[in-house]
């Protein structure tokens, strides 16, 4: 019998500076009724590109060059514009990584619901109206009847996820599309976004292509696994085999990613005094709502705090407050036992240089118009002064140690790749010789396999010069693999701190405990476990 | 109280503030011209006892911050003063005027905008195509030309030659509309072809802009037609920058039409204002001037209000 959807020999080029250059490297693929696909590569593995070819629709600057795509019996490339509308949102429909810009900010949910199935003549809006009533409940999206009525922005973005997969139900189509639907959320949030696609999925029998970067999620989901990579399949097989005997050295690789762990506590240790104290620290943008409120820590030399919490939670507002971009609105910060100054401007060069940060987007972080020699080179003038000749031998050394080759010094941001550009930013950061380093999510705009080399960087780092670290993130996987102790936020208040083997081991807090076993695991059974618990738990 | 009626009040005591700053340039600006304002008006041959005369009686002899305060007195109340040229009120002497400025503003533009949101939309849809490159040329070239070298050429186009239309559009308040339609047609398509290219450019970049947008790529992938997604899901987002550019039309239709007002002889604002300079008139030149301001004034009040009401984040807040 003839498959749901065939791919054959898919040939798909991109456009770059006028060449035509392949992004999917002839790739086959099959798709029964009912199941799910898991695609799964890192960035530029052509993952989302083959998964709208699905839809036989190109982005801007790409186009299918050979191969076939037949869809229940409908060969996709040979029908005209017009059939090729036809079927998209009807009979196969797309869900997207983020839901806030895929929403139109104009319009009502219900209204985006509805009109699909409205503007291609298969039911009138009042029907629409009453089944996205029907699959707001079945994806338990809270007040079904009424959440439809809502702006995009309206909404928070576990929900407007969830009301996309709503979106793309509308027709009740025979696949969908989706394309890291669980990427930007929270730990926590995915949980139920994955339960709810898993869910719909059962019950309408409706079969999907499921793109991600993380094997941990798509191992929930999936029957069949493909494992992408510039292009190229590396690796198909079942969902559990490929997990339990993964064949290609790459799969194993990524198999591998979250196994990364610093050896034993950091140097120096609790009997020092610590050289930063944030005392009873209170914080707010519009002088009513406190985003923090009465928060206390203490960092030590050498050892890094992990500060974790969910989007919101005021995790970078702290950052901010500590670097004197925000002044508090009461408490106070001790640097080596002498209180510093609230505002950046007050505080004094010597104070600026112990503190140093980076940044979450490499991108935007580094001016695209300056080159290394530039970027790495300021900090040294502006703190120590130093001679020309001084300056290129220290920006050599820190190209060294942040092990990028010497000839990178006259390059542009733009010639290096995402993980290079944070390099750079972490050498930015070494060049001032600061005592404290503060990360603010430094990783999770890196692909896994890049994330992880940076995190061994900045160990290796702190291992020779002894700087400390405060890592703010929303990844467990990445305070798992390097924090000496663990802050954990929710709400703007501290709800657990302590070293990480404790807290890890034995939460003494109901969020905390939550937010550790929300973190997906290699394992199929995973997610419904841990579903099952709950509930017998509630 | 909702936010949305702080904002716009908020609004409306800014346009309040400038109209104020305004009035004090305007009176400032009249202050530092030349010469003596009653030496000027009853000529060289005047006694020094008629110009003291004069100047009492129009309170010249007041220093500047008195008359300043008695002038803006009188503006809150409503009272414009009266013309030195014929002693008559001013606002009796504008207030037909003003009306034929905004009659002549008005069919502009009930033609000129929806014909630019209409061609910049088809130039957004049919991007770098043929279409989309004729009409930015074509746009962009009755920009280029001075308005009074196009209204010249209509003229010697459609009044000369082909005897369509009249060249001037001389009304009075006797005329019917149809009448008065018929006579302002060439200002009318003169001043519509110098705004038009603003308005249409404005509102095929917006949509542009807008068409990179991941929802816009959403309702693709909906099967939406092309001319569904263009109108009902780029158009509603690209509204902000298109009525602000709307409404800077607009206030130029009101207070920059002078030159098209003079070559078609409407008795319009226009006019006025060029006689009274002439004559010296200068309550009358204060006045236009304040009017042209307030008319500014209240035209970006109005495209900010809009602006907020089409955004439903600040409409319907969380």
């Amino acid at each position: 019998m003839a498959s749901l959807l065939e791919i054959h020999n898919l040939v798909i080029e991109g456009c770059h500076d006028g060449q035509w250059l392949p992004i999917v490297n002839g790739i086959s693929l099959r798709l029964e009724k009912g199941q799910v696909l898991g695609l799964i590569g890192e960035s530029g593995a052509g993952k989302s590109t083959l998964g709208l070819a699905a839809m036989a629709y190109t982005r801007l600057g790409c186009r299918i060059s050979s191969g076939t795509i037949v869809f229940d019996g409908l060969p996709l490339l040979e029908l005209d514009k017009e059939e090729r509308r036809k079927i998209r949102g009807t009979r196969i429909a797309y869900v997207a990584q983020s839901a806030a810009a895929s929403f139109n900010p104009a319009h009502r949910l219900i209204t985006q619901y509805a009109e699909t199935p409205v503007q291609h003549g298969i039911m009138d809006f009042h029907t629409a109206e009453k089944q996205a009533i029907d699959i707001y409940r079945r994806l338990l999206l809270p007040d079904p009847e009424h959440i439809g009525y809502r702006y995009p922005h309206q909404v928070s973005g576990g929900q407007l996820q969830r009301a996309m997969v709503a979106m793309a139900m509308a027709c009740r189509p025979d696949i969908i599309v989706f394309d890291e639907p669980t990427t930007a959320l929270d730990v926590t949030t995915q949980i139920e976004v994955l339960a709810a696609i898993k869910n719909i999925t059962n019950q309408f029998n409706t079969a999907a292509i499921y793109i991600t970067h993380d094997l941990a999620v798509v191992a929930q989901i999936a029957d069949r696994i493909m494992v992408l990579r510039h292009g190229d399949l590396v690796e198909e097989n079942d969902a559990r085999r490929i997990l339990a005997e993964p064949r290609e050295e790459y799969t194993r690789q990524l198999l591998s990613v979250r196994s990364f762990k610093k050896d034993g506590n950091g140097a120096g240790g609790h009997a020092k005094i610590p050289f930063l104290k944030v005392e009873g620290v209170s914080a707010s943008y519009t002088g009513r709502e406190l985003v923090l409120e009465k928060i206390d820590i203490e960092l030590h030399r050498g050892r890094t705090v992990a500060l974790v919490g969910e989007s919101g939670s005021g995790k970078s507002t702290l950052a901010r407050v500590i670097t004197g971009l925000l002044p508090p609105v009461e408490g106070r910060i001790l640097f080596d036992g002498a209180e510093l100054p609230p505002a950046l401007s007050a505080r004094q060069r010597e104070h600026l240089r112990q503190m140093q940060m980076i940044y979450q987007m490499p991108d935007t972080a580094l001016n695209p118009r300056h080159r290394v020699r530039k970027i790495i080179g300021r900090p040294l003038s502006f703190y120590f002064g130093v001679t020309a000749a001084d300056r290129e031998k220290r920006i050599l050394e820190l190209l060294e140690m942040i092990e990028l080759p010497a000839d990178y010094i006259g390059r542009y941001p733009g010639e290096l790749s995402g993980g290079e550009k944070q390099r750079i930013c972490i050498a930015r950061a070494l060049a001032a010789d600061p005592h404290l380093i503060i990360c603010d999510e430094v990783t999770s705009a890196l692909d896994q396999l890049v994330a992880e080399e940076i995190l061994k960087l900045l160990h290796r780092l702190q291992r020779e010069l002894g700087v400390s670290y405060l890592f703010i993130t929303h990844d467990l996987a990445t305070v798992k693999a390097i924090a000496d102790e663990i802050v954990v936020m929710l709400r703007g208040r501290i709800v657990e701190q302590g070293e990480k083997q404790a807290v890890l081991k034995s939460p003494e807090n109901a969020y905390t405990e939550r937010l550790l076993s929300s973190v997906p695991e290699m394992d199929p059974d995973w997610l419904d476990r841990l579903l099952e618990t709950r509930e017998a738990a509630a | 109280m909702s936010p949305l009626i702080t904002l716009v009040l908020k609004r409306v005591g800014l346009g309040v503030l400038t109209l104020w700053v305004i009035s004090v340039l305007i009176f400032v600006g009249v202050e530092l011209l030349p010469g003596d304002l009653a030496e000027e008006i009853l000529g060289q041959n005047a006694t020094p006892e008629t110009v003291a005369a004069f100047r009492r009686e129009l309170k010249l002899d007041l220093p500047p911050h008195a008359r300043y305060l008695a002038w803006l007195g009188g503006l809150t109340e409503g009272d414009l003063g009266n013309s030195l040229a014929n002693g008559r009120p001013i606002a009796e002497l504008i207030g037909w005027r003003f009306a034929n400025t905004l009659f002549l503003a008005a069919s502009t533009a009930v033609v000129a905008v929806p014909i630019s949101i209409f061609l910049g939309i088809l130039a957004a849809l049919y991007r770098n195509s043929l279409f989309d490159r004729l009409i930015s040329m074509a746009t962009l070239s009755t920009i280029s030309f001075p308005d009074f070298f196009v209204a010249y050429i209509l003229i010697a186009l459609l009044s000369v030659q082909l005897l369509l239309f009249p060249s001037v559009s001389n009304i009075n308040p006797q005329m019917s509309l149809l009448e008065k339609l018929y006579a302002i047609v060439l200002p009318c398509l003169t001043l519509t072809l110098v705004v038009v290219a603003h308005m249409m450019r404005q509102t095929r970049a917006a949509i542009i802009n807008i068409l990179s947008s991941p929802f816009i790529e959403m309702a693709h992938l909906k099967g939406l037609r092309r001319a569904r997604v263009v109108v009902r899901h780029a158009f509603p987002n690209a509204l902000s920058p298109v009525i602000n550019v709307v409404a800077l039309n607009l206030a130029y239709l009101v207070a920059g039409v002078v030159i098209v007002e003079v070559v078609f002889a409407y008795p319009g604002m226009g006019q006025l204002l060029v006689d009274s300079v002439t004559k010296r008139d200068i309550p009358v030149v204060q006045a236009s001037g304040l009017i042209f301001a307030a008319t500014y004034v209240t035209l970006n009040l109005l495209a900010d209000v809009f602006s907020i009401i089409s955004n439903p984040r600040l409409r319907a807040p969380r």
